[in-house]
């Protein structure tokens, strides 16, 4: 009888245990998928942003010293994109900061908005510098859920993110230019 | 874009989240995106071309007041329908803390999900208890969005992890200019909001008016809003209550007129409240604006330069601010003057347009919102009954 108790309850203890495991197995799987497509839309982002800066600059709208500044650094930003022999952080930060000392203030953004042969251009370099730091914000909060559950000593105990590697935030400079972004 | 908004709240029932939602709406359709939105409902019927019905709301206490959700199997199973047909690039779920349709649209949903937090909670039990559920569904939420910085702290506090602040817009154009209702027989104070909730503060301005009306026996209080009337006026004596018109509940545009031919509109709220959104419909249509200090209240006031502030609660100090704003009209002129240039900050306009960087920040590479089925057994019941041809409400 009492042996009979025994083996009910262990077997209830296993079946709530491997209930909270699978769920828990689901939650992991379903941060990852997030730090994944996080991760994705930041890198086209990031992509869409050194684009446009070299449209800018091909298009005459900035002095040649600053054309050449900013060329430059979206070159070195696209080519850490693509094989990482310098830190991509390192070179997208340095695109944000050449792009801050371009449009510095309110009145820089006014005068090459009235020199610019499309005024819009200056619309889209705000909203893609706008969306590299929110996208770069999303990814890190996931990177931060993420870490969180995977902090826990069962999921570490039985390895329940598998071979998934640790996830890493982001971190570089993203200020979008001040110019731009004051209202 | 196509966007897919979800409200936790019944639609032909007043409130702050609804209107937000039906504002975003329309300006996102007005910019050229396509927009569905899925919300409660008590009558289909009053409901616009864009929006579909999620089911009939039930009366339920929560955070502080009565609110109407819905929820259930039936709920979830119309949630996942209109996931699978609306093909959406973005879900946009609001109040996703609330019980409703929005925490059972990120449980049904995979791919970009941006969610709003509106209103500032005191920890909430639910989500201490370790509501298991409810963390996975917002676990796949990719952007927070916090209207003020209240909602901001709500965030931090419950979900872990940071939000962006975008404030709450207010369609000018719909208030701007707007033509007065009528002349009052002398100077109106208008309160809007529901009459028969403690935390309006109606008690509080109604205190206050006597004293104001034995000073200006002329003087009118407008009530604009639902709720029952005469249980909050029994108290009032009948030389006070001479002066009262009650509106009641009004509509967009009657609202706009009526706020407009206030001298004086006040918000004696006492707490609970995160924006303060009818602080700014009160200034676009140029009526000064009397507030009592909450941080949100002042935040929107500018710190008391386009409003005057008093403090939470107190009906003498409402009521000798009143004296003083009613008594001096060019004080009422330049407060309507700084309330209209206040307000422009929070176009709609200018709203959408943060908002359309956060969805563009999310689904940069991404194949859209597909239904989730993993993992769910009320998912699957839900799947269930509805290819068994549930489609009553």
């Amino acid at each position: 009888m009492t042996l009979g108790w025994w083996i009910l309850a262990a077997a209830l203890l296993l079946a709530v245990l491997g209930l909270y495991l699978s769920m828990t197995a689901g939650r992991l799987d379903r941060l990852h998928r997030r730090i994944d497509t996080s991760r994705h839309a930041l890198d086209s982002q990031l992509l869409g942003r050194s684009a446009l800066v070299l449209d800018v600059a091909s298009s005459g709208l900035f002095d040649p010293a600053t054309t050449v500044v900013l060329a430059d650094s979206a070159h070195a930003a696209r080519a850490a994109s693509e094989d990482d022999v310098v830190p991509r952080g390192l070179a997208e930060s340095n695109l944000t900061r050449v792009l801050v000392e371009a449009i510095p203030d309110v009145s820089e953004a006014d005068a090459l908005r009235e020199v610019a042969a499309d005024p819009t251009m200056l619309d889209d370099l705000r909203g893609t510098c706008v969306r590299v730091q929110l996208s770069r914000r999303f990814h890190n909060d996931a990177v931060r859920a993420c870490r969180q559950v995977r902090r826990q000593r069962l999921v570490r105990w039985l390895r329940l993110a598998g071979h998934t590697p640790w996830p890493e935030t982001v971190e570089m400079d993203d200020t979008p230019p001040p110019g731009l972004t004051a209202r | 874009m196509r966007i897919g908004i979800v409200c936790p709240y019944a639609w032909d029932v007043p409130g702050g989240v609804q209107a937000h939602i039906r504002d975003q709406a329309e300006t996102l359709i007005d910019m050229g995106h396509a927009v569905s939105v899925i919300t409660p409902v008590e009558d289909p019927a009053t409901l616009p071309a864009y929006a579909v019905d999620g089911g009939r709301p039930r009366p339920v206490p929560y955070n502080g007041s009565v609110a109407r959700l819905t929820f259930g199997v039936k709920a979830t199973a119309r949630v996942r329908r209109w996931i699978r047909e609306g093909d959406f690039d973005v879900l946009h779920v609001h109040e996703p803390l609330a019980p409703s349709l929005g925490v059972l649209a990120c449980w049904a949903a995979r791919g970009p999900i941006v969610a709003t937090v509106h209103s500032s909670q005191e920890r909430s039990r639910v989500l201490i208890t370790g509501y298991y559920l409810a963390q996975t569904a917002l676990e796949k939420i990719s952007a927070l969005i916090a209207v003020s910085e209240h909602a901001r702290r709500t965030i931090v506090d419950h979900l872990g992890g940071d939000a962006v602040l975008i404030p709450n817009g207010v369609r000018v154009d719909h208030y701007l200019g707007a033509e007065p209702l009528r002349t009052w027989p002398g100077p109106a104070i208008g309160f809007l909001g529901r009459m028969d909730e403690p935390r309006k503060g109606l008690a509080i301005l109604l205190a206050a008016f006597a004293g104001v009306r034995a000073r200006m026996p002329t003087a009118t209080l407008v009530l604009i809003g639902p709720g029952d009337a005469d249980e909050v006026l029994s108290g009032v004596p009948a030389d006070v209550r001479e002066g009262i018109v009650i509106l009641g509940r009004v509509g967009e545009g009657e609202k706009a007129r009526a706020l407009a031919s206030l001298d004086a509109y006040v918000a004696p709220n006492t707490g609970g409240e995160s924006f303060g959104i009818v602080l700014l419909e009160a200034m676009a249509a140029g009526a000064p604006v009397v507030a009592s200090d909450l941080d949100a209240f002042a935040r929107v006031l500018d710190g008391g330069r386009c409003g005057v502030l008093f403090p939470v609660g107190d009906s003498v100090a409402l009521e000798s601010t009143l004296l003083a704003v009613l008594d001096d009209p060019d004080a009422r002129r330049r407060l309507t003057a700084a309330g209209v240039r206040r307000v422009a900050a929070y176009d709609w306009r200018t709203v959408a347009g943060d908002l359309i960087d956060v969805y563009a920040s999310v689904t940069a590479g991404q194949s859209g919102v597909r239904e989730d089925l993993r993992g769910q057994i009320v998912g699957r019941l839900a799947r269930r009954r509805e290819l068994g041809g549930d489609d009553a409400s």
